[in-house]
Order: C-alpha cells, then structure tokens, then sequence
C-alpha cells in the first residue's frame, strides 16, 4: 500500500479497534440466520442489523445429524449480492482454513460456532492475524475471556442452538454477567485466583474487574423464539441478540422478524413488546434440552 | 465551555448509543437515550451515532420519532450525525434502499459502504480544518462517503474518496466514529455551537 502514488486514506486496515467497532456498530439489533438470498431480504426488510448465512439452521441440523461444515462459497456469495446489511458466515471451531476462505470471500463477521461440527478438540482459531473480526459463543466468564485473548471482538452466549428454549442462553447470560459483577468488587490481590479458578489470562481478569464490563460487545444467542425472549436477554445485559431458527422456523418469518427488532430495541417497554407480539402465529416447536442427544454448548474449550 | 449542563439527547434505537453518551458525560452534558418522541422534549440538542441505516430509518417510522424530530430540526436543533448517522442526515443516499428515507437535516448526498467492506475499515488520522490540537484519529466502519455538497455545507475533512466530515451551521456530520476513537474534540467542538 506505501507504493501507491497519491497518500493512501486506509493506512491501518484489521486493527482491533476496528474489528471491535462493527460488533459496537450491531449494539440494540437483531441478526437473523438465513439459508438463501430470499429469507435475506426478508431479514433485511425487517430491521436486521446483520444476517449469518448458512445452509441450515441449528434446528435443521439437529434434525439433520451427520458433520455441519462451513457453508458454500456460492450460496454465501449470493445472499452477500441480495442485502446491502452485514453478512457473517460460520467456520467450525479451530478450523482455520474454513475461516480464511470466508475472509477471502469478503464476510464481515465470522463466527467460529459451536453449531458446526469442531474441527479442532484442543484449540480454538488463533483470530489475531485475520483482518475480519470474529464472534465466539460461551457458557462461562472465563471461556468468554479465552475467546477474547484469541482476538475474539465480540462474545455471544452460546444458549443451546435449535432447540427454541430460551433457558440456557438466560443461564450463560446470568453466569457471565455474574461473574463480572463479582470480580468487579475483587481486591488487586484476589485478581491471581480468580485467573486460576476461570482460567483465564490475568491481564484480561484485571482489565474486566476495573471495567465492570468485558472488552469487547456481549450478545445472546440460542435458543430465542419470540419477542419476549428478546426483550428478557436484553434486560438480562445482552446488547444484541442472534436469532437463528426462531423466525423462519415460525408461522409467520417476516412478522415474526419485525417483532423481534422493535422488542430489542424498546425491550424495556413492555406495552410495545405486548404490541408487537399479539397474532404472531406460531412461534418454531420448542425442544427440552433435558431430551437432546447433542448439547452444542459443551462445544469449545 | 458553553455546553455544561446541556442535555443532549443521543439516538437510542440502534446502534453504539452508550459511547455517544459516555463521550458526552465526560464533557460535561447530559446525555438522554432517545426512543420515543417524548424523549425528544426539552434536549438542546441531538447524536444520532452509527448502526445500520436500513434499520435506522425503519425504527424512526415505527417509533414516531422521524416525524417529532423533523419538527425539532425545523426549529434548528443542533445534530451530531456519525456514519449511519451522517446517512440519515443527507438529503440523498446513494446504494440504500428504495424504502430508506434520510432526514435531509444538512444538503448533502451521501454513497454507503463507500470504501468496501468490512475487511476494507480502516482507521486514519485526520486533518480537521479549524480543530485544533493536531490530527484527529478516525475509524472508519463500512463508511460511507459525501458524494455532493450543497452551497452553504462546509467540507472540514476528507479523503481521497471524497469529504468525510462537513458542518452546516449547528449541524455536524461525520462519516467515521469520534465516539470510538479515545478523542473527544469533535464532541467538544458539536456541544461549543449548541
């Protein structure tokens, strides 16, 4: 780039900040799964601040069983030329070609998901040298600060993808934002254990302890079906929420989407979330988690 | 500073609100999250930051806010626009929706996505006509770019792609984030002219 004749205007492309600042740019949205360029528009009409391209969603591929892979390059490409929105796309975990050809495919946001098939048992994508940035789910404070020392610039919780059971997303909501609180009133001193018990870096420990937040957006995934279930994570201390199976497994997808935007914008205004959802239709068929064979969740280490 | 105490009111439908009003808490102003018309009433000024504009612009009709804060920009309301925000202030976007409806708050046109995509954001430093202090870090996301200024609109920086910062009397817009930047001048300089 310093051959370029006149000076160039992006001299510093990939930088954290900037990786960190489009997960900031998705704060009090939605982001919709969807499979083609047909349910990308109609995400994109609804108020999607972003869509995650994939060839099913989670529910399907409970159903489906077999490896869940990275999607096709085409199929991605074509919901990419549909909206004028971000679009991410899912690499398994520790797979980092998948990665590199979706960055080279111009994806926005990476997601190395838990609703693929792992690729790796024991690490994670080293995400520092790609100039994309990268979304990673967690269960806990200490695997979202793990994900983070890897160059993770935003943390979703995990939930359990597919089921349309909101319990376990609101459980890794309240233990991540617990542990935040409780490590923000820690002494200096007490900083080395806690680094021990999550396990996580200390320098990361320290800087959430005196921030009272995590370094980068934390968002809520898995597991939301309805309005409500948007306006209950973001009250819960989500600033964005993933939406996968829950609209176009619904009655009624485009309303369905709508809804769910206006309930995560003004999810502290329970008039407007009884507005939006009255004569939804049906929302997707919901699983107990107690009943599911594969507990995506326990995917990541 | 003039601004102490102003109550700035800061877009909250989607998109960073908190770093526009942690940027202005820390200069001083009052910062109110901004969801409904009635939120509107009494602010002395308004940040509409960054976030997607489709969703923006369809957020302001459900709200109601579009058509309260047309009324208040009438009155000649102070905006900050940044980004997304700067897309809502044009009078024309270039590569929007057909049913994405700027505010036309300051007479320019603005082209989205302008310098690619999002492996393409990029930060940069600034050189801002009449700001002193030295060059003003800027980070860029999927910006967008001013693509015609009308007469009247001052151009305070730019890029090889165009303008990316213009001010209209107590209207400034920016295609990049001030509000992630770790500088606050530009904030300083918006509350300066309520």
């Amino acid at each position: 780039m310093s051959e370029a004749p006149a000076p160039t205007s992006r001299p510093l492309t990939g930088t954290f900040r900037v990786k960190r600042g489009l997960a900031e740019m998705l704060e009090g949205g939605v982001v919709m799964d969807v499979v083609d360029a047909d349910q990308a528009k109609v995400a994109e009409d609804a108020g999607a601040v972003a869509v995650m391209a994939l060839e099913r969603v989670p529910a399907d591929i409970r159903r489906h069983g077999g490896v869940a892979r990275m999607s096709d390059p085409a199929m991605i490409e074509a919901i990419k030329a549909a909206v004028t929105i971000p679009v991410m796309a899912k690499a398994r975990i520790g797979h980092f070609a998948e990665a590199q050809v979706l960055e080279a495919l111009g994806v926005d946001f990476i997601d190395e998901s838990e609703v693929l098939t792992p690729a790796d048992e024991a690490h994670h994508i080293d995400k520092w040298p790609f100039a994309v940035p990268f979304v990673c789910g967690a269960t806990t404070l200490g695997e979202a600060l793990r994900r983070i020392s890897e160059g993770a610039a935003l943390i979703r919780s995990k939930g359990e993808a597919g089921t349309g059971n909101i319990v376990e997303a609101v459980r890794h909501l309240r233990a991540i934002t617990g542990d935040i609180r409780r490590l923000s009133v820690t002494d200096p001193t007490e900083r080395y254990e806690w680094a021990k018990r999550l396990p996580a870096p200390v320098g990361l420990v320290t800087e959430v302890a005196e921030a009272g937040a995590l370094p980068v957006p934390l968002f809520c995934a898995g597991g939301i079906a309805t309005p409500a279930d948007a306006a209950l994570v973001m009250q819960l201390g989500a600033r964005s929420v993933f939406v996968g199976s829950g609209i176009f497994k619904s009655g009624d997808p485009p309303r369905m989407a709508r809804a769910i935007v206006e309930a995560t914008t003004h999810h502290n205004d329970p008039a407007l979330v009884a507005k939006v959802s009255r004569g939804l239709g049906e929302a997707m068929a919901g699983l107990e988690v107690s009943t599911l064979d594969t507990h995506m969740a326990d995917r990541g280490w | 500073m003039r601004a102490s105490g102003a109550k700035v009111g800061v877009l909250a439908l989607q998109g960073p609100a908190r770093l526009h009003a942690r940027a202005l808490a820390e200069l001083g102003a009052e910062p109110v999250e901004v969801r409904t018309p009635a939120h509107l009433v009494g602010v002395d000024a308004l940040v509409i930051p960054g976030g997607e504009s489709t969703t923006l612009s369809l957020l302001l009709d459900s709200s109601g806010v579009r058509g309260a804060l047309e009324d208040r920009v009438a009155d000649g309301l102070p905006v900050l626009g940044t980004c997304a925000g700067m897309i809502m202030c044009a009078a024309a976007v270039l590569g929007g929706r057909v049913d994405q409806h700027s505010l036309g708050i300051v007479d320019i046109d603005v082209r989205r996505n302008a310098f690619g995509r999002q492996r393409d954001s990029f930060e940069a430093d600034l050189d801002v006509e009449g700001l002193p202090g030295g060059r003003f870090p800027a980070v860029f996301i999927r910006a967008p770019v001013v693509a015609r200024v009308g007469p009247g609109v001052e151009v305070l920086a730019g890029l090889a792609e165009g303008p990316v910062l213009c001010r209209s009397g107590a209207v400034l817009v920016t295609a990049f984030h001030p509000e992630l930047g770790g500088d606050l001048r530009l904030h300083q300089s918006f509350l300066e002219r309520i």
